[in-house]
């Protein structure tokens, strides 16, 4: 019984001595990845590349789930509003839900599943065959020749995209509100910027936004870096990956929205 | 290498430009940056008794339309009055007698400041001050008024 309890502790102590570890090694890397940026910033064309594989590919998903989100958040804010006699009010409901909220957080967990989860099978396969260790031997940095353009491709990646979901999703409502339910077009956008602020609403989403860059950018680089160089490894990496980047991006997202629109 | 090379940048070009356009288009169609030139216009000065639940950058309206913004709103230390300054487009002019009132659009909407000009000859200027105001109406106030008459009408309204 008391070799039981023992062992419990034992766990949680370990448990606990694994987490604090990771994140300190999470922090060490951070540093040493906006250490290399002068390096990767120098040799922009890494970046470029990179934007082509995790960005311009990701256009497509971020596009059509934006216009049905907007589709969907019009049918059902509609069918609130209207008991209201607020119909009008339509286009103010599904810009503001979108810039503040659900442009930055969907794309960013789209991000982390279809580009993050390919960034991290990528370093993570190139450690599981020795390539991070051949660079080593070369005196190539991998973290400024792999990692660092992977990580800022993300960053510049994601405010982009979050752009296009919100204007895509505006689209999407538009198209159910207007076109289909018939709420009037210009009390529908004359509304909507009235609402709208530049800098509260539109410029606070994009600094969302650009912190899911980071954040999901970093930890997909992080765990392919730091996979166990075997099949399950990667595997676990991708895994994880996609796990942490969308619990991280979530709570990341309470923490922003609380601070900044507490008033 | 060149052929390939510059077909990449071409389309992560695209892609850049295609993000920005959206940050435009939000900008510029969704929030209204283009009536953020309130550098423009001229201010006017109002005290009221009480401005209820007026806020900053809430509308100026002359007979329903927007005239101007409310730039920002303090206490005056002497007279505790609220002291509102209003940013006016520099296209309208207001005269001398124009009365500012605090008035809510709809039932549950937001509060804004309405001017009625006057048949004055002279316009107000630059800093001026609204002369004539009247201030946002109290709900809770409304009602005490209401009950305080109720029962000094009734002779013996005290007497349960």
């Amino acid at each position: 019984m008391q070799r039981l309890a023992l062992d419990a502790f034992a766990d949680l102590g370990a448990f606990a001595i694994d987490g604090i570890g990771r994140l300190g090694r999470a922090a060490l890397f951070f540093l040493r990845v906006l250490g290399a940026s002068a390096a990767v910033l120098r040799r922009f064309r890494l970046v470029t590349v990179e934007m082509l594989s995790s960005g311009v590919r990701s256009v497509l998903i971020i596009v059509v789930s934006g216009i049905f989100v907007g589709m969907v958040l019009a049918v059902q804010g509609y069918e609130v509003l209207q008991r209201f006699g607020a119909s009008e009010s339509l286009g103010v409901l599904v810009a503001l839900s979108l810039m503040r909220e659900l442009g930055p957080v969907v794309t960013a967990l789209l991000f982390a599943g279809r580009a993050g989860s390919a960034i991290a099978a990528e370093i993570g396969l190139m450690r599981a065959t020795d390539q991070i260790s051949a660079m080593e031997m070369m005196a190539v940095d991998p973290v400024a020749r792999v990692v660092g353009p992977r990580f800022y491709g993300a960053v510049f990646s994601m405010p982009l995209l979050s752009a296009m979901f919100s204007v895509m999703g505006i689209v999407g409502a538009w198209l159910i509100g207007v076109r289909l339910i018939g709420i009037d077009d210009g009390a529908f956008w004359s509304q909507m910027q009235a609402a709208v602020d530049v800098r509260h609403d539109i410029l606070n989403g994009l600094f969302k936004s650009l912190v899911f860059g980071v954040a999901a950018g970093f930890i997909a680089v992080f765990e392919g870096f730091h996979a166990v160089p075997t099949a399950r490894g990667v595997s676990s990496a991708t895994t994880r990956t996609v796990v942490v980047s969308s619990l991280t991006v979530l709570f990341l997202d309470f923490i922003m929205t609380a601070w900044m629109f507490r008033g | 290498m060149s052929v390939n090379r510059s077909k990449i940048d071409i389309v992560v070009g695209l892609f850049v430009a295609a993000g920005i356009i959206a940050v435009v288009v939000l900008a510029l169609k969704v929030g209204n940056l283009a009536s953020f030139d309130t550098e423009g216009g001229y201010r006017l000065e109002a005290n009221f008794d009480n401005i209820g639940g007026l806020k900053p950058r809430a509308p100026v309206k002359s007979a329903g339309v927007v005239v101007g913004r409310v730039e920002t709103i303090g206490l005056d230390p002497e007279t505790y009055e609220a002291r509102v300054a209003l940013r006016i487009f520099p296209a309208h002019r207001f005269t001398k007698d124009t009365i500012a009132s605090i008035l809510t659009s709809g039932l549950l909407g937001e509060q804004y400041v309405s001017l009625e000009a006057g048949g004055d000859s002279a316009y107000l200027g630059s800093g001026d001050r609204i002369a004539k105001t009247q201030s946002a109406m109290i709900l809770e106030k409304l009602i005490g008024q209401f009950l305080f008459n109720k029962a000094s009408e009734t002779p013996g309204g005290a007497s349960k």
